[in-house]
């Protein structure tokens, strides 16, 4: 029997009715049409489907839509502020960091909860907090370049 | 940092090639609204899902459907059988010419499954869980046959065979009993056994490559409606939406203009998105049920039914002088082709001794069917493989003679005017400056650690050209939107925007790239074989040319002067004609009072491009390797490539980087793993290990630009080169750091502990 949900995303409230084995990834792409989000593998080693749940970085392909239940949401599609992209969208299309793009989303979700948590990462920080999202075309380096002028920027602006 | 070592022509002004703009589609896809494969939904559309053989080998007894037909909100329900019969016929589509027959069957199969994974039935439902339980009701009885998955044992005269009536093809007799040897080709020249006879020094190996997968992190994923009119519309991700139809048509019997192919944003292809898995399926389904179907496979199903690249044996036998002269080589590369002939030996051939000048060589190919999922292109198909045996080999040859590696291989490159090993006469290549490239850098000089070695390799791809459709309209603003048949898998809008931009003087960000459906721009190959930028870069080119011309013949017809008074300089059309002093008109200007002067403003330029030139790659890693465990770091790595001209710099080092990185996880980590049923053991991102983030250095790319003069701007196809050498280049790195040569990928730690042990 299909479950009431009701939570927050992206600030916004939701509700949506989920079958009991539906993950919060299915929840967000095909219940609520957030497609940012993208299925890479279903298993957790990716990383493309990341989200931050009460401000915790996970695969929303390995939570069920139901434990969603109360609790607020952000994705991809909440990153920019209106039309005005986040510093680490904007040094991604600057650095190149992105080719086929596909990861990427789950990369940008990943980076904020990063820096939100740790304003000056050393690149291997960088490194091992980006482990859990796999891309395949850019071999990593521009990625990590993007993250760290990032933060790099994001602290100016704190000082400034 | 990343260096451009650019050697610009005199009178080179150009305004925006090889300067790096923020790519045209990027805000859609860092705030993800860019639509992939699976993002796209249509109306009333059904859940299509795949049945799937459990078996590497067997007959298909019977299929009953009954039970699954009678499930209520199943719609759709399709087998082999339900495909028209094929003949076996090559057709050119895909990322070479495949066998339309064998496509079909690798869709879904008819009266053999020939690897765990091969699909059997499809159905159509209104529920992903209906879907499901419809596939579990078909019952599909089997009859298991002797399964192989190795490749020398597919070879063996009594193995078991995939095809009863395959016989071996390139002999110079033809055999007498039927074999998964499909075919044997051979590159021959001078004498081979003169050839070592006079060699001071010979070094012989054997090595080993495993089967492993392109790793696109979007699974395959396409919509499909037939209508009841017979028009149908596909929205995929592919690598080339014409080949999707033509491919879709052949294999469902249907005029390729009643078929409509949108391509989606393509979420990495690698080679392993130039043939159709699911779309005929869906299309079949689509026709059955009176419904759009959605086809979306899980990572389970990529690993197990899609790509992989050959897993191979080579063996290297190479001769040379004591001053590093190399008089003979002998190559003999036996590649799986998985389930139907087509692994890329070829061209794993053709690429083996490209960057060598020899005198006496024989190459030996064997295309070799086996129980295991029918290959796909990967990334310069074939080369890697048979590039990790001769730059091992080079290597050992290198450390034998006690020379430097780079010297040895300039004492044997090819230069300009050298026929190639596979044919063609070499012009405008850029290799020993690459060579020179590296040898210069300061990682060659820098000091290695304690448990670390340097290895070096050099790898070779042909690029490719082909045919292509690109137009160029210009708005009534004087704005410009650049249309081509292309998927976008790593930049190409950028640089096709960029050259329209540099032609009609525009600024970039004036240039609007779309890449159109089959039904709104003329016939373009895939995005395939490092051809885009070329070839379709050369239509776009040609296209702006075009239409420069038009303009300053509008521009002559307002002025009433003669045409060639009339010069476009940096968006604006001059006039010459002292005699009629007018201000310059901008296109903008031109643009919009083009009703007076013929109508709209736009050109089409259809072209088979020719004149790909040759890319050649050098690349260099240092690893150390911890002694107690055998895991391998790649502690520096720096890749060096002739590019022809970067057009869009940052894109080139982002291909040169990720070619490097996938290149590293082949030599490493990755590989598929079977069991003793023929089954993969390993089909997820868990256990099929794909280098992350905290496994790497930064990749230096050193864009190294000798232009090639058969493209308007310089570029060479870009790609495919950075993913040959990195095998050699760390299982080189490897060997001499612990003094003990490595022969077999992947160099997984118990391997490298076991090769310490027994060194």
């Amino acid at each position: 029997m299909k479950q009431h949900v009701t939570a927050t995303v992206n600030g916004d409230p939701v509700e949506f009715l989920s079958d009991p084995g539906m993950t919060l990834l299915d929840a967000l792409r095909d219940e609520l049409g957030l497609t940012g989000s993208k299925e890479g593998c279903g298993s957790g080693d990716c990383g493309a489907c990341s989200v931050v749940v009460d401000g915790r970085l996970v695969c929303s392909c390995l939570m069920l839509a139901a434990e969603a239940e109360g609790h607020r949401i952000e994705t991809i599609e909440g990153m920019a502020e209106g039309s005005v992209l986040h510093p680490l969208q904007r040094k991604f299309i600057e650095h190149a960091a992105l080719q086929c793009g596909f990861c990427t989303p789950g990369l940008l979700v990943a980076a904020k909860a990063l820096l939100d948590s740790n304003p000056d990462p050393s690149e291997t920080e960088v490194r091992y907090w980006l482990a859990g999202n796999l891309c395949r075309c850019t071999g990593y380096d521009k990625v990590i370049r993007a993250v760290m002028d990032a933060g790099a920027e994001m602290r100016q602006a704190r000082v400034a | 940092m990343t260096d451009v070592l650019d050697r610009p022509e005199a009178g080179d002004t150009l305004r925006v090639v090889g300067t790096r703009p923020a790519r045209p589609d990027g805000v859609d896809k860092v705030t993800g609204r860019a639509t992939y494969g699976a993002d796209f939904t249509m109306a009333g559309q059904l859940v299509g899902k795949i049945l799937r053989s459990p078996h590497a080998h067997a007959r298909i007894v019977s299929i009953d459907t009954r039970k699954a037909r009678a499930l209520p909100g199943v719609k759709a329900i399709v087998i082999g059988t339900d495909f028209p019969d094929q003949a076996s016929e090559e057709l050119a589509g895909g990322e070479g010419a495949s066998n339309i027959r064998d496509i079909a069957l690798n869709c879904l199969a008819r009266d053999k499954v020939l690897y765990q994974g091969h699909a059997v039935a499809a159905v159509a439902a209104t529920s992903s869980s209906i879907a499901d339980a419809a596939l579990a009701l078909i019952d599909v009885k089997y009859e298991v046959l002797p399964h192989v998955t190795d490749v020398e044992a597919a070879m063996a005269p009594d193995a078991p065979l995939l095809d009863e009536t395959r016989f071996t093809t390139g002999l110079e007799t033809k055999p007498d009993k039927p074999s998964n040897i499909a075919s044997r080709m051979q590159l021959k020249r001078g004498d081979l056994a003169d050839g070592f006879a006079s060699a001071d020094v010979i070094v012989e190996g054997r090595y080993i490559t495993p089967a492993v997968h392109q790793g696109y992190i979007e699974p395959h994923a396409c919509v499909a409606s037939f209508g009841a009119d017979g028009q149908c519309q596909v929205w995929a991700s592919s690598q080339g939406q014409f080949m999707i139809r033509a491919y879709c048509a052949k294999i469902l019997n249907i005029e390729a203009s009643d078929i409509r192919v949108t391509p989606a944003e393509i979420g990495g292809g690698f080679g392993g998105k130039t043939t159709v898995y699911i779309e005929p399926v869906a299309l079949a389904l689509s026709k059955q049920a009176g419904a759009p179907v959605k086809i979306v496979m899980t990572r389970d199903e990529v690993f197990r039914a899609t790509g992989p690249t050959s897993g191979a044996v080579i063996e290297v036998k190479l001769g040379a002088k004591s001053d590093g002269t190399i008089v003979a080589a002998d190559v003999v590369l036996k590649y799986q082709a998985g389930a139907f002939p087509g692994s890329p030996v070829g061209a794993g051939a053709m690429t083996a001794l490209a960057c060598y000048n020899i005198p006496n060589f024989l190459i030996t190919g064997y295309d070799v069917v086996n129980n295991t999922p029918k290959v796909a292109a990967y990334r310069a198909p074939g080369a890697p493989i048979s590039a990790f045996g001769v730059e091992s080999a080079v290597d050992e040859l290198a450390e034998k003679l006690g020379m430097d590696p780079i010297a040895l291989r300039l004492k044997n490159a090819v230069h300009d005017g050298d026929k190639a090993a596979y044919g063609p006469t070499f012009k405008n290549i850029g290799y020993v400056e690459t060579l020179e490239a590296i040898a210069n850098h300061p990682h060659y000089k820098a000091p290695l650690g304690p448990n670390q070695g340097r290895g070096l390799a050099v790898g070779f791809w042909f690029n490719v050209g082909g045919e292509s459709t690109a137009a160029v309209n210009i708005v009534e603003d004087g704005s410009a939107v650049v249309i081509s048949g292309n998927p976008d898998i790593g930049g190409s809008r950028a640089s096709m925007a960029m050259m329209a931009a540099e032609v009609l003087g525009l600024p970039v960000e004036h240039v609007r790239p779309i890449v159109a459906d089959t039904a709104s721009i003329g016939f373009s190959m895939l995005t395939g074989g490092s051809r885009t930028t070329f070839a379709t870069g050369m239509a776009v080119t040609q296209a702006a040319q075009k239409v420069v011309e038009d303009l300053k013949r509008r521009a002559a017809e307002i002025w009433d002067v003669a045409v060639d008074k009339v010069e476009w300089v940096n968006g604006s059309a001059v006039c010459l004609d002292a005699a009629k002093a007018k201000p310059d008109l901008t296109l903008a200007a031109i643009a919009g009072q083009s009703a007076k002067t013929g109508g709209p403003i736009g050109a089409t330029i259809a072209l088979n491009a020719q004149g790909a030139g040759p890319g050649f790659g050098v690349h260099l890693c240092d690893v150390e390797v911890d002694p107690e465990t055998g895991h391998v770091s790649v502690v520096r790595y720096t890749a060096a490539q002739d590019v022809g001209k970067a057009i869009h710099p940052s894109y080139v080092e982002g291909q040169v980087q990720g070619g490097a990185v996938q290149g590293i996880g082949w030599a490493l980590n990755e590989e598929y793993v079977f069991d003793g049923k023929g089954a993969m053991e390993n089909p997820g991102f868990l256990d099929y290990r794909m280098p992350v983030a905290s496994d790497l250095p930064m990749i230096d790319a050193v864009l190294v630009e000798v232009a090639n003069p058969r493209h308007p701007f310089g570029a060479k196809g870009v790609g495919e080169v950075p993913i040959v050498p990195p095998l050699a280049a760390v299982g080189n790195a490897v060997s001499r750091a612990i003094g003990v040569r490595m022969h077999d990928l992947p160099l997984s730690p118990p391997r490298v502990r076991a090769a310490i042990d027994a060194g």
